[in-house]
This record gives structure tokens, sequence and C-alpha cells, in this order.
């Protein structure tokens, strides 16, 4: 069990410092000009610790972390596949890092060349025809998106659609964006095979329709069957439809969004592109519209004069919905992504909707012989499906958290769990194309021996996990009982 | 291919545990209309080696010019450490940490995070980031709305010396929530908010006021004026703040008898590069009575099954995941990777360090105005103090001056005609403590030629 770690400030000592690191004293004669009431009293206590010692303190930090490079990761909704190390590698030579966001576009035709071309590709394989890069995560593009099906509608003089429609499966992000971008929100039903209640739709629509958000494959891992009626439907009430692109992976060069009907939808890129997480980012959520929202896409875009590449502003689309980002969103992440796609190019991004779909079909056999229930049995995997363990629940009294925490011991992050509310116990279980079937195979065995646990020692899986640096978190004490920084006087 | 490491034999197996003849069978519930004939737009695939030349041509083509330029973006020292240890696998490819047990490393992080942020800005907490400076920003005003329970205004003061795309960026974010942003103008002699200015709004609702400080310009606002004035008329104050500024002015914390009640602003200059302007991340901070109101995640201290300390996300009730539509805000990620990286800075940099990077910069700005205002033609815009940047006049359009400069090899910096007209050949200059008197001599010299090829022109 890998030891806790204190906490950086416990290592300082007054008059320690990493002063290699830092610029000479320019004197205090430097800051003669600034005036005594707006200076401030004293420095800000910040550590005083060895360059060795931060070393090593976030190193061991490191330590304490599951990850893609050191573990299985099936964490559904989230395609937690492989970052190729290229990828980073050379989105960090050093004139990318150094370059000025405000520098002039004579010292930046090369970036530039990049991120058009990110553009062409990302509407190659969504089939949209135009795309911002912009929006800093997934959420982000979200916002962007339906604040441009609102100003689509009210540059029509069409002001009464303000209604956002959303399957009651949905992200959390999609009626938390309707609201941002002041919208009401409709949920409806899905019915039990899992497909929209197309009934429940029609009844819905009508002239304040703005227009509805959906992920397909659907957040309950299978295709939304009925799409171009939904498409129909919405269209022809006058709304338009959105496309939540955190499922984007299990149709990629399979299915383009834009074939089935979407005005408009945001890419994960650290998703479906394979740039880091990071701990929980920084994302990046591309946005790519058809032909009739081109006019409000959010600005900078990079165009091409024929000779060399420019940014496009607020004069060349006057009614964009504005800026969403001080710059041009998250440079580093995009550029991540384009090496990503150029590495898989046309063959390799075919494969991966495919292999992604052949890994959860795979993973969803294996777990069923096992036997674990399916939440849509009769339905094919998407490149994700759910597992319900409402059985085990009720007869062992073990739980689907229990399982998660347990398989930690085993060496595998666990799947995400109780999302989507609709399906009671559920684990929802992406492998992602890039993880083998020896891996598949282990995870199987890891879920069949907690199993076996929780039908012969129930304890041992309702108290794990053991094995990790810490056991289970009393989340209600820390929301109680708020301890959000760190002062010597809550050292214990 | 494609990072796939399946064999024949293992797709021949997994086909038939499937019991299915081929993939394709795996795609017959998606209409067969539908399926994607083509992928236009997307080249054959280059290996690592081709990717790696084309790249390495691709960053040799923008070069390594001398930069001025700042303007909400700055050009800092990195420490080794900082990006080594900020890429380990563990941090780079691992997911929020919502599985606590198994992201310890992170959740600690983010709490020493939150904890520096909170001592710098001298504010109550902080969470564990926005995604940049200008969203944070816009994400502060919202929140202004909620906490502000006095004001049913939904009205937003903002000086003109507040950075122009923040101000873009408020707008496009929050006017969709009715929020009102009411532009404040400046002192063209002095480059700082007319006091006077406020005047108007005597006995009116307004929700909250913002401050950016050092502004725009680079200029330092009367800080403690603006807060009481506010404070007095039940008006919220949001302060918009750069970090390495924080180690020498007084931190919002402090400003006028109470403080501020929010503090964003972008942490790019600790620890992270320029990149084009991403990925950065936007602080937040606020008094512990608004906590419920501030969006993004937070992490907290808590103790474990065992009675130990550990640490999780905590107050998620704010969030989307748990409320949807009725959430603080629609944001889910955060920036990790960039505060992975500000933390460890923050932690070389500790007390001392950043202080004197914050005077070095400083300094350096000094000797820079100094030494270009030598040049005929060139004056400073505004008089009183100024943080490592500042405004030039010149007596000439600016944008034919910086092209022959950037010819130079020099990004002499900003052209403000398009955001404040009204200034004339405007020129926002900065210099950290990256460039040496070599390289201010170098500017110096390159300017007075470049201004003199002008006029010949």
């Amino acid at each position: 069990m890998p030891t806790p770690e204190k906490v950086i400030f416990e290592y300082s000592h007054a008059g320690r410092g990493a002063s290699d690191q830092w610029p000479h004293d320019p004197g205090t004669a430097a800051l003669a000009d600034l005036p005594a009431k707006l200076r401030r009293g004293h420095a800000p206590e910040l550590p005083e610790v060895g360059e060795l010692e931060v070393v090593r303190h976030f190193t061991r930090l490191s330590q304490l972390n599951f990850s893609i490079d050191t573990h299985f990761y099936p964490l559904g909704s989230c395609t937690m596949k492989y970052n190729p190390k290229a990828c980073n590698q050379y989105a960090m030579l050093p004139q990318f890092l150094a370059r000025h966001p405000l520098a002039p576009e004579s010292h930046g035709q090369g970036f530039l060349a990049c991120m058009y071309e990110l553009q062409e590709m990302l509407k190659g394989v969504t089939g949209m025809q135009g795309v911002a890069l912009s929006p800093m995560a997934g959420a982000h593009g979200e916002f962007a998106g339906v604040a441009m099906i609102r100003a689509y509608h009210r540059a029509r003089g069409d002001l009464k659609r303000n209604e956002i429609i959303v399957p009651e499966a949905a992200h959390g992000t999609n009626p938390a964006t309707a609201t941002m971008c002041g919208c009401v929100v409709r949920e409806i039903p899905v019915n039990s095979s899992g497909d929209v209640d197309l009934a429940a739709l029609k009844a819905a629509v009508g002239p304040n329709t703005a227009g509805i958000m959906l992920t397909n494959p659907s957040t309950l891992g299978v295709f939304e069957r009925g799409i171009e009626e939904v498409a129909r439907v919405v269209h022809e009430a006058g709304g338009l439809l959105y496309y939540d692109g955190a499922n984007l992976n299990a149709i990629l060069g399979k299915v383009r969004p834009g074939d089935m009907g979407f005005d408009c939808l945001h890419m994960n890129l650290h998703k479906t592109f394979s740039t880091p997480h990071g701990g929980g980012g920084p994302g990046a959520g591309a946005v790519g519209v058809a032909a009739r929202l081109m006019p409000f896409l959010p600005i900078p875009i990079v165009g091409w004069s024929g000779e060399r590449y420019r940014w496009l502003a607020e004069s060349d689309l006057p009614q964009s919905i504005g800026r969403v980002s001080a710059f041009m969103g998250n440079a580093g992440v995009l550029l991540r992504a384009y090496i990503y796609m150029r590495l898989l190019g046309h063959d390799g991004m075919r494969a991966v909707g495919e292999y992604a779909t052949l890994n959860a079909n795979y993973l969803l056999k294996r777990l069923q012989s096992a036997g674990f229930e399916a939440a849509y049995p009769e339905r094919r995997a998407s490149h994700e499906f759910i597992v319900t363990l409402k059985r085990q629940a009720r007869e062992l009294n073990v739980t689907a958290m229990d399982f998660a925490k347990r398989l930690l011991d085993l060496g595998f992050h666990a799947p995400t769990t109780y999302f989507p509310l609709l399906v009671p116990e559920c684990l929802l279980i992406e492998p992602t194309e890039t993880e083998s079937k020896d891996v598949l195979d282990a995870f199987v065995a890891a879920m069949s021996q907690i199993q076996q646990e929780a039908q012969q020692e129930p304890e041992r899986v309702r108290s794990a996990p053991h094995t990790m640096p810490v056991r289970r978190l009393n989340d209600v004490r820390a929301a109680r009982h708020l301890d959000l920084t760190w002062t010597p006087t809550t050292q214990r | 291919m494609a990072f796939i490491p399946h064999t024949e034999a293992d797709v021949a197996a997994m086909l038939a545990a499937i019991g299915a003849r081929g993939i394709e069978d795996l795609f017959e519930e998606i209409p067969k209309s539908l399926r994607a004939s083509t992928l236009a737009g997307v080249p054959p695939a280059l290996n690592e080696m081709e990717i790696g030349r084309l790249m390495s041509e691709r960053a040799a083509q923008d070069g390594t010019p001398l930069s001025f330029i700042g303007a909400g973006a700055y050009e800092h020292h990195i420490p080794a450490a900082v990006w080594a240890i900020a890429t380990r696998g563990e941090f780079y490819s691992a997911y929020t940490p919502y599985q606590a047990e198994a992201s310890q490393g992170t959740l600690q992080l983010i709490y020493e995070f939150q904890t520096m942020i909170a001592r710098l800005t001298g504010m109550e907490v902080a969470n564990a980031s926005m995604y940049d400076g200008a969203s944070a920003t816009a994400e502060a005003a919202l929140m202004a709305v909620r906490a502000n329970r006095r004001s049913k205004s939904a009205r937003i003061l903002v000086p003109a010396t507040l950075h122009p795309h923040y101000r873009r960026v408020a707008v496009a974010m929050a006017s969709n929530q009715g929020l009102r942003f009411e532009e404040l103008p400046y002192c063209t002699v002095e480059g700082v908010t007319l006091p006077a200015s406020l005047g108007k709004y005597a006995g009116e609702d307004v929700t909250a006021l913002l401050i950016q400080q050092p502004n725009f310009f680079g200029r330092l606002e009367d800080v403690d004026a603006l807060t009481d004035w506010a404070h007095e008329r039940g008006i919220l104050v949001i302060a918009v703040v750069n970090p390495t500024s924080l180690a020498l002015l007084k931190p919002p914390g402090e400003w006028g008898s109470r403080g501020a009640d929010i503090a964003v602003g972008e942490g790019q200059p600790l620890g992270v590069p320029l990149s084009s302007g991403g990925p950065y991340f936007g602080i937040m901070t606020t008094r512990m009575e608004y906590v419920r109101q501030m969006p993004g995640r937070i992490v907290g201290r808590t103790l474990d099954a065992a009675g130990r300390e550990g640490f999780t996300l905590t107050l998620q009730a704010r969030e989307q995941h748990i409320r949807r539509a009725k959430a603080t805000s629609n944001i889910c990620t955060n920036q990790g990777l960039a505060v992975t990286a500000a933390t460890i800075y923050l932690s070389l940099m500790g007390r001392l360090g950043l202080e004197r990077t914050a005077a070095a910069a400083h300094a350096r700005t000094r000797e820079l105005v100094t030494a270009l205002t030598r040049t005929p033609g060139v004056r400073l815009a505004f008089s009183g103090p100024c943080f490592h940047e500042a405004v030039l006049l010149l007596d000439r359009p600016v944008a034919p001056v910086l092209k022959a400069l950037a010819a130079r090899g020099i990004l002499g910096g900003l052209d403000l005609a398009p955001y404040y007209p009204e200034l004339g050949a405007a020129l926002l200059v900065c210099a950290t403590e990256t460039k040496t008197a070599a390289d201010l001599e170098r500017y110096r010299a390159s300017l007075s030629e470049a201004m003199q090829a002008a006029r010949a022109a």
C-alpha cells in the first residue's frame, strides 16, 4: 500500500528555496514607483522548499493515482484510450510553446496551418460544413452550440423558441447548458429498449422548440435507431438538432452526425481524438455546424486566403455568438488532436469505431457468460454498455459501488457508476479500441472474482478498497466540515 | 495502426465469442442509409517519424522572435522540473478524480493548489480552476448575480480598462441569462477608471463592479476607493488579477475595508507556456459565505473509513452531474494539467521566488519604457504607476512600425488601435524577467530604425 504523503507546506522551512530557479534580485529601488498603499504588506505564504523536495513530493503524489499509462480505465462515457506520446512531444516543440497568442500571423503560419487542417479533418469525420476550435471543454462546446441555435432563431425573428428538449438519460451538462443559454429544459423519456420515445417527442415539440440535444449512441450504450424520425419531427417543428459528441468514438468512420440530420455538435477532442484528460482537464470542445449555422460560429476561426492563413474575426462573421475564450482556446490540446488525426489518417480513423465496438461487444458477451446482467440484452453494444447489479444488491446486499471499489484493489479503475440514473445499480463500461483482448479477459476474471467474494465473503467487497492509499472516504463529512485550504491549525 | 493492438487471431476469437461473422455485423442496428461513404478531408496516415518531421518544420516556420507582447499572456521562466513532473503519465493520463481512493495524488495536489491560490489572493476559498481568465470573469459575473440577493437588476459595471477580450467573453457567456454589462469610462490622461464616472449610479440597483488590477494598460487602479464605494452601496466587488503581481501588490482579499467578494484571474503566468493562448487556467476565489454559489470543482480534506485523512471532491451538489438544469454552471472539467504545473511552479518559486520574479519583470518593463521613450516620436501614454506593462504613444500609426519590427524578428507589443481608437497610435508593451539588457537595447535600436523608416515612407 503506498504511503500517504505530507502536504507540501509541511516541508517548508523559512529561508529555504529553489533559488536557482529565480531571477536575480533587481533591488528595492526597482519598486520605488509602486505606491505603498497599493503594495502587499507581507510576502504570500507559499511553501519554502528545495527543488529535490518538490520533485519527490509531486512524484510521490503522482504515484497515488491510477491513470491510463498504469491501469485499465474502462470509464463509461469518458473514452479513456491511450494518449500517444508523440502527440505530447511534438505539441511541446519550443516554438509552439513560446508562441504568444497575439503574435502576428507572419509568425504563426506553421501553427495556423495545423489548426486549419484540423478544422478540415473534423469537418470530414463529422459531415459538418464549418468548425470552430475555441471552446475549451465539452460543456463549453455545448454552450457555444446551444448559443448558436438560440442566435439562429433570434436572427430569424423567431423569438419564442427557448425550449431545449433533452432525453432523461442525457449527461448533466446538457440541461445545465440549456440553462446557461437562458433556455428552458423539457425532458422526454426513452422506451424500454433504450430508444427515444417518439410519441413523447411528438408531444413535446412545438412553436417554442429551439432544439433537441442528443448523444448517439446514447448514454445507454446503444445506437438511437429512430434518429431519422427524430430529426424529421424536430425539423418539421422548426427546431434544430444538437449532437453531444461524448460518444463519437463509437461511430468514428462509420456514421457521421451530419448525415444523421444534426445541425450542430461539439467534439470532445480529449475523448475521441485522444488528447490527455490531465486529471480533469484541459479538454477541448471544438464545435461543428451545418451551413445554416455557419454565420454564428464563435470567433476566432482560421481562414485560408489562397496564399496564407489568417484569423477570421468579428468583421468576417458579424453574426458570431462572439468570443468564448480570451484567445483561441486550448491551442496546445488542439495540436495534440491534430497530430493524433494525422497519425491515424483516413484508414486509422475508420478502424477506431470498429475496434472500440468490437471490444465493447466482446467484453459484454464475456461478462454475460460470467453471469452478469446486461441492461439492454437484446441490443448490440456500441462502444460501451451497461451492466446492472440490481440482483447482487438485492440478494447479496453488495452494490455497484462496492464492485467499483473492489475493482481498484484488483488493479482496475472502476467503470462509471450510477450513471445513467435510470438504470439501477449500473456500471457503464467503455473499454476503448486501444485495449488488448488480454486486458479485457483479465477484467472479466476480476469481475468474476468479486462476484465470488460477494457470495462467500461479502464484507470484503462492501469494505473495499483495502490496498489503496486510503479507505473509502467520508463525503458527508467533507461537505459538512469544509476543509478546503491547509492551515497549520488544521494540522493533526 | 491507430494504436489498436489486436492480432487477426484475437479478432477471430472475439467475433466467435460474440457470435458475429464480422465486425460489420456489430453495426447492424445502424440504418444502412446513414453509413458514411467518405471521410473527405482526412489524408492518409503518417508514421511517427513523418509527423515528427512535419511538426518540426511547422514549428521552425513560426520561429522564435523576441517578444514584448503581454496583454493577458506573459512569458516567464518555467523551471525544468515543472513540466517534467506534470507530464508524468500518472498526472497526464488520469481522469477527473471521481474515484477518490484511486486519485489521491490529483486530489491532494488540487487541495495544495487551492491553499496557495487562497493565500496569494488573500481570499478564503479557491476552486480547482476554470477554463481561463476570461471565462472565469464571465462565471464570476454570473456568480455575483446568485450571491447578491439584495440586487435584482443583474447589472454589472465593467471598466473599459478591463481586458477587451474578457469584456467580450463576459457578454457572450452571460448575457443569455439576462446579465447587462455597462461600461465605465477611463481617464485618457491617467489610464485608470474615473471615480467621478460612478456618480451616476448613486441610488441605483447594481449587482457587481468588476475591477482589474493591474488594468489592461498595466496601470494601477485605486482599488481601495473603488471597493469601498461599491460596498457602501451593496454592490459586490469582483477582482480580476494577475497572480504574479500579487507577490507585490495588495491582494484582493485586502482591498478597501472589507476586501473583494470574488477574485478571478488568468493563471497562465504561473508556469504555463504561452502556447498560442492555451491551455491556461482560470483562477476563482471567494469568501466562505459564497462558496455554495461558486462554480467548478472543489476538493476538501476529510477522513476515511479508518479515520485517516484523505481528499475528495466536495460540495458536488452545486454541479451539473447532480443538479442538472439547476447547477451553478454547466462547467464539468477544470484545467487539471495546467493546475498541476502551476502548483509545482508555486512550490519552486515559494514566497521569495515569486516576489523576485514580479520585481524583476517590473524592473525590466521600467527599463524598457525608459529606453524606448528616449526615441524621438515615442512617449509614455499615461502618468502614474504601472505594473510590468505600459502604453506608449507614437507619433505615427503603430501597425507599420510593428510590421517593420517583426521583419527584424521583434514582436514589439500590441497595437491598441482596434481596441481603443480614441488613444491614437498606442502600443502596449511588456518585458518580463526573461529579457536581458541586450534584448532591451536590440528593441530600442530596432524601434529607432523602424520609426525612421516609417517616417521616410
